[in-house]
């Protein structure tokens, strides 16, 4: 099996992480969620470092991040499928 | 029922109370801060000492001495501490730590600078821990069961790679050795925000997990909502775990918790730097989120090994206790390689399963109990960081 770009931890995720190093913009990603094994491909719509994650749909401004299949905070800007997602479009619920 | 790791051995020091420790050290025990200069020049002088200088010890007083008395006892206490040397300032409360101590049944001596001064005690204390040099160099490993190890984990420079794959790797470490009759701790309690639900819920009973929650929940009251100042990016998580790609505290949380694994199950809540009392098994220890505070915390409370998961590279160590690190980061390998004991990456190139990194892990906690230096005990990390409840008087 090729090596994948993006792991996502739950089939509810909205979000994946971007595993490998130097990812670009306009990568095809082999994406595979782990919980299940299955995969997707998708693009990348920035370079995304190591580490960080990427918006597996289209999101809006307000609607809640999943991530485990859990809720890990609330969107503060609309975010288009494949774009970088972080701390200037996503904060806490907590604190 | 007997598993594969049923029958894992290893070869470590069994001391008086019975607990067995895998490393062998004579500590010269700083009672407050300004006994540190004497305890550095016993160490100096006698080879094969430690000097554990600390900041705190005077003037404290409630919880948070209590706090400061449990974790010096604790760390003389720990079973890698062969023997001792307190050096306080005056001799009252250098003697309630060396009785504290003494409970244990190793050699243990206390020595107060009033009325001596700082080189007649230094060199009183230097015969002393010369003596215990010699003894403690002729004490030999003997076979132990694993059932015999208590191993502590806390996860530091945490980034989504943890989450993925080296947090899962601590947790299938303990869903296979605590059934085996090991100890195991968790913590962090200020890192559980995002994931109490899931925390309280591997309580082993409902009653563990209404405790669990109130204690919870007093940090989140007492401290955090009384003190800050913003929604406390940048400190919780840290700029590292956002660097990393952590973006907040409930994604974080949710990563911490895999280290817990699936089917293990916590039975008991430990303050800070206590000792478990309710038999084998896995406790959550109330402690800060900080490296070097948690370690100390965790090996004040007996436990032998640390297992230290990190995405972007947290390099710290303990002076008692080795500390395991593991990670799944490609990039954190290749360019601190030197920090990683256990490389976890092949998890993200999904060549490596998390039962295969467990067994893993599982193989160098056993090398490292047979006495394998860690990579933060080569490199000299002896990170030794007290936790302070409040202002002293």
């Amino acid at each position: 099996m090729s090596i994948p770009q993006l792991l996502v931890h739950n089939p509810k995720d909205n979000v994946g992480v971007v595993v490998v190093e130097g990812l670009t913009a306009g990568t095809k990603m082999l994406c595979v969620v782990t919980l299940d094994n299955s995969s997707f491909e998708l693009e990348a719509k920035h370079d995304v470092p190591i580490g960080h994650k990427i918006a597996l749909k289209d999101i809006k401004n307000g609607d809640t991040a999943v991530k485990y299949g859990e809720d890990i905070g609330k969107f503060v800007a609309d975010v288009k499928t494949g774009e970088h997602v972080h701390v200037h479009n996503l904060k806490t619920k907590r604190w | 029922m007997a598993s594969k790791y049923s029958n894992l051995t290893f070869k470590g020091y069994r001391r008086e109370n019975g607990r067995v420790g895998v490393r062998n050290h004579v500590v010269i025990l700083p009672v407050d801060d300004i006994s540190n200069a004497a305890c550095e020049a016993v160490a100096n002088n006698i080879k094969g000492t430690m000097a554990l200088p600390h900041s705190y010890g005077r003037l404290q007083f409630g919880a948070d001495l209590d706090l400061h008395f449990r974790t010096m006892i604790g760390t003389g206490s720990n079973p890698n501490v062969a023997a001792v040397i307190v050096i306080g300032i005056e001799p009252g409360w250098t003697k309630r730590i060396v009785d504290g101590i003494a409970e244990t049944g190793k050699p243990v001596t206390g020595f107060a600078i009033e009325q001596s001064g700082d080189l007649k005690t230094i060199m009183d204390a230097s015969r002393k821990a010369k003596e215990y040099v010699h003894w403690a160099t002729e004490l030999q490993r003997e076979e132990c069961s694993v059932s015999d190890l208590w191993v502590s984990t806390k996860c530091g420079e945490s980034d989504t790679t943890t989450g993925l794959g080296s947090c899962p790797t601590v947790g299938n470490m303990y869903d296979k050795l605590l059934p085996e009759g090991i100890y195991g701790v968790f913590g962090e309690t200020s890192e559980i925000t995002g994931g109490e639900h899931i925390c309280k819920a591997r309580a082993i009973n409902p009653e563990v997990g209404e405790r669990w929650y109130k204690m919870w929940k007093a940090y989140q009251d007492d401290v955090i909502e009384a003190n800050k100042v913003d929604d406390l990016s940048e400190s919780q998580p840290t700029k590292g775990n956002i660097e990393g790609g952590l973006t907040t505290i409930e994604e974080k949380a949710l990563g911490n918790l895999e280290k817990i694994g699936h089917e293990s199950k916590y039975i008991d809540i430990l303050d800070a730097a206590e000792a478990p009392k309710s038999g084998p098994g896995l406790y959550f220890m109330d402690s800060s989120s900080a490296a070097a505070e948690c370690v100390t915390l965790m090996a004040a409370g007996g436990y032998v090994i640390h297992t230290f998961p990190t995405g972007q590279g947290n390099i710290v160590g303990n002076p008692i206790v080795p500390v395991v690190k593991i990670s799944a980061n490609p990039r954190t390998v290749r360019t601190m390689s030197e920090h990683i004991d256990v490389d976890v990456t092949g998890i993200l190139r999904r060549d490596m399963t998390i039962d295969e990194a467990g067994d893993s892990l599982i193989d160098c906690i056993m090398r490292t109990a047979n006495g394998r230096v860690t990579a933060a005990e080569a490199l000299g990390h002896r990170e030794f960081v007290m936790t302070k409840l409040y202002r002293s008087a």
